[in-house]
């Protein structure tokens, strides 16, 4: 249960909202999460849980800018 | 976007460990705080593909490890309080007190629930009205909102049988800590990433500032960890020391206000103990006044008995990156995961359990 480590949390994704409260899809299960410290958070956006709370909303186009980067990165590395 | 496989990507980590190896020239010693870069590292066997110029050593981020003897009896004696139900993470059930365990007094009749969130634990409250629910507040920054924002429920609901023991903990004081005692020299930091997402990276300024430190915020994948140590390497490199984030999508440099302004409200600065390194000033969280009411140090009375160190066991050294776990005589022998006589080989995310589950990392 690597869900139950203590400063771990995993991005999910939004599925509804109702008040402070969120439904995702964890490993296919259907779980409720608090949405006390993500006020800003919609249907559609991935967060990340941490012990049944949203921390974050997690950042697309940052992601995107990273992958990219690490690309490069290997390009010039020859590898891949 | 696919937020865990795309940050697997075998080509992508073969693009930066040529990357790290053409460029890290100087010897570096980088410590991982945080348990949960630990277990990536380990798992992924990220130690035997940096160049030789690279060390990593486990710092002291895993909450459960870091909780003192004193503060687990605690616990314990909560727990044996009839009426009690002591609500906490899963982790917790297993670490030996100076007598005893959660697991040993729940055998023993106490009333101890395994919860996932504070929420589980606000419900126990709500179910059993005549009786009194006590969550651990065990934790980082990461944690201690939460446990901020189910204090804040209380309220709302009218819970007057809901309580916290407040035994979080705060990651800048003990860095500055461990610095200040020098015993363990570092070239590099691999700074938390969930603890980042809640306050920012801004808190790790004095460690580049006043100690020459460079510091990058991590991911918990192994690009994430790759792009760190490749990040930390240039910095060394060139001679620099400043604070980075690697892990942008998940942390910007103000963190999460709303969760530090819920933190703020509830709890106040305290001393803490930790494992290994002692009372740290202003390192740990308790209740403000206003909050007394939810304060399980306030309203049981606790009488734990002298606290009790287990014979032999290293995990005080270990916690401070001064020793490894092959340099425990009780590694694999007598501590295992199934029979664990020190914290760090109880938690998932504790150095020794880590070593132990992927079987390498011995030696350092």
């Amino acid at each position: 249960m690597r869900e139950l480590t203590m400063c771990l949390a995993i991005p999910v994704l939004i599925k509804s909202i109702e008040g402070k409260e969120a439904e995702v899809e964890i490993g296919g299960i259907t779980r409720r999460i608090s949405l006390w410290l993500t006020p800003e958070a919609k249907v559609g956006d991935y967060v990340l849980v941490h012990t049944g709370y949203a921390i974050n909303v997690l950042d697309q186009g940052q992601a995107e800018e990273t992958l990219a980067l690490l690309r490069e990165i290997a390009e010039a590395e020859g590898a891949g | 976007m696919k937020y865990i496989s795309e940050f697997r990507r075998s080509e992508l980590a073969e693009g930066l460990i040529s990357h790290i190896r053409h460029s890290s020239k100087t010897r570096a010693r980088f410590m991982e705080f945080c348990g949960g870069h630990t277990v990536t590292i380990f798992r992924y066997g990220i130690r035997q593909v940096l160049p030789e110029t690279i060390e990593m050593v486990s710092g002291p981020g895993c909450p459960i490890c870091v909780t003192a003897n004193a503060d687990l009896d605690k616990a314990i004696a909560l727990a044996k309080i009839p009426n009690v139900i002591v609500a906490t993470f899963g982790d917790m059930l297993k670490v030996p007190g100076s007598r005893s365990s959660l697991q040993q007094a729940k055998a023993e009749g106490a009333e101890v629930y395994t919860v996932y969130s504070t929420m589980d634990a606000l419900k126990a409250a709500q179910d059993n009205p005549d009786k009194s629910v006590v969550f651990l507040g065990i934790g980082f920054e990461t944690t201690a909102p939460t446990v901020a924002a189910s204090i804040l429920q209380a309220g709302e609901k009218g819970l007057k049988n809901y309580y916290v023991l407040s035994l979080h903990k705060l990651c800048p004081p003990v860095i500055r800590a461990l610095l200040e005692a020098g015993e363990v020299e570092l070239q590099g930091l691999v700074c938390p990433g969930h603890v980042s997402t809640i306050i920012g990276s801004h808190p790790w300024e004095f460690i580049a500032s006043d100690y020459g430190i460079p510091c990058v915020v991590s991911g918990f994948e192994p690009l994430d960890i790759l792009q760190t140590v490749d990040m930390l390497v240039e910095q060394v490199e060139k001679g620099e020391s400043k604070v980075e984030i690697a892990y942008k999508r998940g942390v910007n440099p103000e963190g999460n206000q709303q969760a530090l302004r819920l933190m703020e409200r509830v709890f106040e600065p305290a001393p803490a103990r930790w494992r290994g390194i002692g009372e740290v000033a202003e390192s740990g969280l308790r209740l403000r006044e206003k909050y007394k009411s939810f304060d399980a140090e306030a309203n049981f009375e606790l009488k734990p008995g002298p606290t009790v160190e287990a014979a032999g066991c290293i995990c005080g050294d270990i916690l401070r990156g001064v020793r490894t776990p092959s340099d425990c005589k009780l590694f694999g022998k007598t501590c295992t995961p199934e029979s664990p006589v020190g914290p760090c080989m109880v938690s998932t995310e504790g150095s020794c359990s880590a070593c132990y589950l992927y079987g390498e990392g011995l030696g350092g």
